[in-house]
């Protein structure tokens, strides 16, 4: 009894360090797509940190919104914004001489609907 | 920079004292509303004392929730975005397993809702699994028609607000309260705004991350 006493509480610190320390890479970590990985796995700490708090409805809750989509969603929206990017490299890049028209065409595309 | 840094040190410190605080004074056993919730359990239709907090007695917080994904979802397609992954056709593994998948994820959506009544469960999660379905699909490269972008799409995401506003309306013509439902019939009428608010919310969160906007009538002629 005293034994898996003891082995809880060092499960749940290990738990909250490990969640103190996955929530600071995420948010300190430079490349994008890597702070949403740890994002993702911060979640899915927090969910098993929730089950131990005996509240298993914030924990699916947590593990389907918090680590499941909202992860699909930001990197979504990465997806986004390296598109945006790239857009914005081959417009400036486009603007001098035209090298490539083939490779330019589907740009000057979404350019319209961008538009629109 | 320098004097930005030195003034950010004591407004942290004032939140983090400020923080620890309100931590320590807060009492050690509060007495909370668990026994007022669990005597009127009866009367709320389910057995599941979360479900009948979210669904019964704090009714019109799920209703604002509701509302809060589809101002979310529509703060999305004003943005405009463009469809990224048109032309990327999924490798086979990534189609068989969404083929295999999608069955259960759907399966699974459904047991989360039917069990919310009496264990862990309800509306928000079995969404939430149906929207991960749906966002399995589109990795997959499956895309809506724009035909059933234009309004049936349209019509899912707005039934679950839609109906539970209907549903509080009717209810505060009957029974004088908002959102109070009649004890005989509280379990079939939660059940009900659960099941539309389930597919709403899958439909929203596989909108969400879809990201553009649905095209317009207007547009199109």
């Amino acid at each position: 009894m005293e034994a898996i006493t003891l082995l809880l509480w060092l499960f749940d610190t290990l738990l909250g360090l490990g969640l103190l320390w996955l929530a600071w890479s995420a948010l300190a970590c430079p490349d994008l797509f890597r702070a949403i990985v740890l994002f993702v796995a911060f979640g899915l700490l927090l969910t098993l940190a929730w089950v131990r708090l005996d509240a298993p409805d914030v924990a699916l809750a947590e593990a389907a919104i918090g680590a499941g989509l909202t992860g699909a969603l930001l990197m979504a929206a990465l997806a986004q914004l390296q598109h945006i990017r790239i857009v914005a490299a081959q417009g400036d890049a486009a603007q001098p001489p035209i090298d490539n028209a083939s490779n330019d065409q589907p740009k000057i595309n979404e350019g319209k609907g961008e538009e629109r | 920079m320098i004097r930005n840094r030195w003034l950010l040190f004591p407004l942290l410190l004032a939140l983090v004292l400020g923080l620890s605080y309100a931590v320590l004074s807060l009492p050690d056993q509060a007495a909370g509303l668990q026994k007022i919730a669990a005597d009127k359990i009866e009367a709320s239709g389910v057995s599941n004392p979360v479900t009948a907090v979210l669904l019964n007695f704090r009714g019109y917080d799920t209703l604002l929730e509701t509302v809060v994904l589809l101002v979310a979802l529509l703060g999305v397609w004003s943005l405009g975005g463009t469809d990224l992954r048109r032309e990327i056709a999924p490798g086979p593994v990534l189609d068989t397993l969404a083929r295999l998948l999608v069955p259960v994820l759907i399966l699974v959506a459904a047991y989360l809702l039917w069990i919310g009544a009496h264990a862990p469960g309800g509306a928000f999660q079995a969404g939430a699994v149906l929207g991960a379905a749906g966002v399995l699909l589109l990795l997959a490269g499956w895309r809506p028609r724009a035909a059933l972008m234009a309004w049936p799409v349209r019509l899912v995401i707005v039934a679950g607000p839609a109906v539970f506003m209907a549903m509080a309306a009717l209810l505060y013509g009957l029974e004088g309260q908002l959102l109070e439902y009649p004890p005989a019939k509280a379990g079939t009428l939660i059940l009900v705004l659960e099941t539309v608010a389930t597919v709403s919310i899958g439909a929203t969160l596989a909108a969400l991350f879809l990201g553009c906007r649905p095209p317009n009538k207007k547009e199109h002629s």
